[in-house]
């Protein structure tokens, strides 16, 4: 004597819809291309759907470049006042870098009457210092000079320029902030397993951005020899969890994949890995320096809305510029139409003479920056690499 | 009429409700009026119980029910026991052991401290649990065969959970529970220690559990296939070899080159099976405590293929000049 619930034919051919359509729903459309990355048959490959990729392409088109300004002989400098970095550029040049600047930075809706110049300027007093824009725009020109002129072995030969993060937006759409976790109880806090986008979704420590690059952590965990010296001398699974949310970070920041890099049979061996590799390398040093010197002296200036819930600035990470692209805008050289920006630029710290907002002090985060915010927050790429920040 | 022989169960045998044999302990323990269900019968017996529990079940039941409860809470904690954000993130959600920091210490309860105790009920649990198999498998006057196997599970479970830490002086060096976190644990652990492809246990821990699978699948298949010859009455046949036998040894020998015996089948199977955790035992604890790097030991013994590098190569930017 049979005793059912359901009729077996009906509800088992349903089921096996719904589990496959949940399935399916999970996977990338084809087709997928794969491109050899290394030597036949062992994996190395990077994957491309050229859907995917073409849509890419569509959405990462740099503008379309100022029209050159006639040369003459005459010092921006000498013109206006208060320029405290781009004073010895020729003054049709710095109006050109001006233009260009309020179009790759000022988003169109804050354009006033054709113009975005407000967005930084008292119009009333172009030179003075008195909106937290125009002193976080000087900062963020020579934070752009000094990664191009000094971190060619990450941005070379392509250069990076204001858009290169920006993309029109005032602040950049890739920009991190500490997460503090999200359990008051203190449960849990142990700064993994919850859903993060930054891991890819993995379980893995949802903010290593604060760990790698606020700090100047160790990021290398294999150990360098076959044997075991004895048997505590490395603890360092969680360490490894750590390191592999970065790469996770950085994976998914420029879209690709670990042997982008890496030759996965041993992901520490650096006579197996690309070049791209050292590129990387670079890139986490350049991350760490421009965060320091640059943008983690603006705390004070800057309002609670460019902060995060720590009361730490935005500050940049891999995604910032590369935006699911490895090579951001596609290699798109736009640093030569605008030469100024890759002079090493005098070393100008930001002079803010606007009352800067009581600050929220993110102690979780300003460990190191302490030490150099310690002088009135004066800090220079040099002063950060003679601290030994990168 | 209905064909028994088939690639499914498509017959379902009921008989009327069988208490099971006489026996001589835990005779009025047997509680419960067995039940059938018609879904467990698509695939077992659809009897279900008298169920028997007694005192190491008991105790078993309420030192998991303990450990459970402790890591549900604490995930439930993590996301400030909003029930829509564990059940969104529940594959996510872990209890995590201790931060290095701690050593072998026992940390403060929010620190791991709970991880220690959830560990705790859990591996008395487990080991409760096995002392009921170990005594039911006697008092039912059958092998221990299964508590042992059991056991060699177990083995995996405490090297993984307790043994390596203690070796190597860290409860931060077991495994986190929880679903999703567990498994990057064991990603994260095999980069760790140089990637556990070149662990020749981890290797064989493979062999055996792959070739589980396939002899599991064999062995079912000739089973089957000879079922209407009698092969069915597999324990029959290991002394008194019918054409059931016969047929399915010659068929293995034609297209495998080798046969098992009925009888010796079986001792393949559990020592595949068994082998799994022992060798996968072994390989987690000499590692970290014996092998730091796997691939550095590859390499050493001649376990690594080279292949021609194609691209640039790159020295490591920490070792120039200048770097920091």
């Amino acid at each position: 004597m049979k005793v059912s619930l359901f009729s077996a034919p009906k509800i088992l051919p349903l089921a096996a819809v719904g589990l496959a359509a949940m399935i399916v729903a999970g996977c990338e459309r084809p087709p997928p291309e794969s491109e050899q990355r290394g030597y036949r048959g062992v994996g190395m490959v990077a994957y491309v759907n050229p859907r995917i990729l073409a849509a890419q392409h569509r959405a990462n088109v740099p503008p379309a470049v100022q029209p050159p300004a006639v040369p003459v002989p005459i010092a921006a400098g000498t013109v206006y006042k208060n320029l405290q970095v781009l004073g010895d550029v020729p003054l049709t040049e710095f109006t050109r870098l001006m233009l260009a600047l309020t179009e790759w930075v000022v988003p169109k809706d804050q354009w006033v009457a054709g113009q975005g110049c407000v967005y930084c300027h008292d119009l009333a007093d172009m030179a003075a210092d008195t909106k937290y824009q125009k002193v976080v725009s000087r900062s963020m020109i020579t934070m752009t000079q000094r990664a191009n002129a000094a971190w060619g072995d990450h941005v070379a030969p392509t250069g990076v320029t204001c858009y290169t993060c920006h993309r029109g937006n005032a602040i950049p759409k890739y920009v991190w902030t500490t997460n503090p976790g999200r359990a008051a109880s203190g449960q849990g806090a142990s700064g993994q397993n919850r859903l993060s986008a930054v891991p890819a979704f993995a379980s893995l420590p949802y903010d290593p951005m604060t760990t790698f690059f606020d700090k100047d952590t160790t990021i290398a965990i294999t150990p360098a020899t076959a044997l075991s010296p004895g048997w505590n001398d490395t603890i360092n699974t969680k360490k490894t969890e750590w390191t592999y949310a970065l790469m996770m970070y950085m994976s998914r920041s420029l879209g690709v994949g670990c042997n982008h890099c890496h030759n996965s049979r041993q992901f520490a061996d650096w006579s197996q890995s690309q070049l791209t590799r050292t590129k990387a390398w670079y890139a986490i040093r350049m991350v760490r320096e421009i965060n320091h010197a640059f943008v983690m002296p603006l705390s004070d200036i800057l309002p609670a809305t460019r902060k995060g819930p720590l009361g730490d600035p935005m500050r940049v990470g891999c995604e910032t510029c590369h935006q699911g692209i490895n090579k951001p805008l596609f290699g798109e050289p736009m640093l030569k139409d605008y030469p100024v920006l890759g002079q090493p630029s005098p070393a100008v710290v930001p002079t803010p003479d606007v009352v800067p907002e009581p600050a929220v002090v993110p102690a979780a985060v300003q460990t190191d920056a302490e030490v150099l915010n310690a002088p009135g927050g004066k800090v220079t790429g040099e002063a950060a690499v003679q601290e030994g920040l990168m | 009429m209905a064909e028994y022989q088939n690639i499914f169960t498509t017959v379902q045998v009921r008989a009327p409700a069988y208490p099971g044999v006489p026996h001589t302990d835990g005779q009025r323990d047997r509680i419960g009026k067995p039940i059938f269900s018609y879904w467990l019968g698509k695939i077992g017996d659809a009897q279900i119980g008298p169920i028997y529990l007694g005192t190491s079940g008991v105790f078993a039941l309420i030192f998991g029910f303990i450990a459970f409860e402790i890591i549900g809470l604490n995930m439930a904690a993590s996301v400030d026991w909003s029930p829509i954000k564990f059940a969104q993130e529940f594959f996510w959600l872990a209890l995590e052991p201790p931060a290095p920091e701690y050593g072998l210490h026992v940390p403060p309860l929010a620190k791991g401290g709970w991880w220690l105790m959830a560990g705790f009920f859990l591996t008395v649990s487990i080991l409760l649990w096995w002392v009921r198999t170990y005594r039911r498998a006697i008092t039912l006057g059958v092998g221990t065969h299964m508590a042992w196997a059991f056991a060699a599970a177990i083995w995996l479970y405490l090297v993984i959970g307790f043994i390596r830490p203690v070796m190597m002086g860290s409860w931060s060096e077991a495994p986190p529970f929880g679903i999703f976190p567990h498994l990057d644990w064991t990603a994260a652990f095999s980069i760790a220690y140089g990637n556990l492809y070149y662990n020749p246990f981890h290797m064989l821990s493979i062999a055996f559990l792959y070739g589980s699978a396939v002899l599991f699948a064999m062995h079912g298949g000739t089973i089957l296939a000879v079922s209407r010859y009698g092969g069915d009455r597999e324990i029959d046949q290991i002394t008194d070899r019918g054409t059931a036998a016969e047929r399915a040894q010659l068929l293995w020998r034609w297209t495998m080159g080798f046969n098992a015996t009925m009888e010796s089948i079986h001792r393949w199977a559990y020592w595949f099976a068994v082998l799994v955790v022992i060798t996968g035992g072994i390989g987690i604890l000499l590692t970290g405590t014996v092998v730091d790097n796997w691939y550095l030991w590859g390499i050493k013994h001649g376990l690594v293929p080279a292949y021609p590098f194609e691209g640039v190569p790159v020295p490591d930017p920490a070792s120039l000049p200048g770097a920091l």
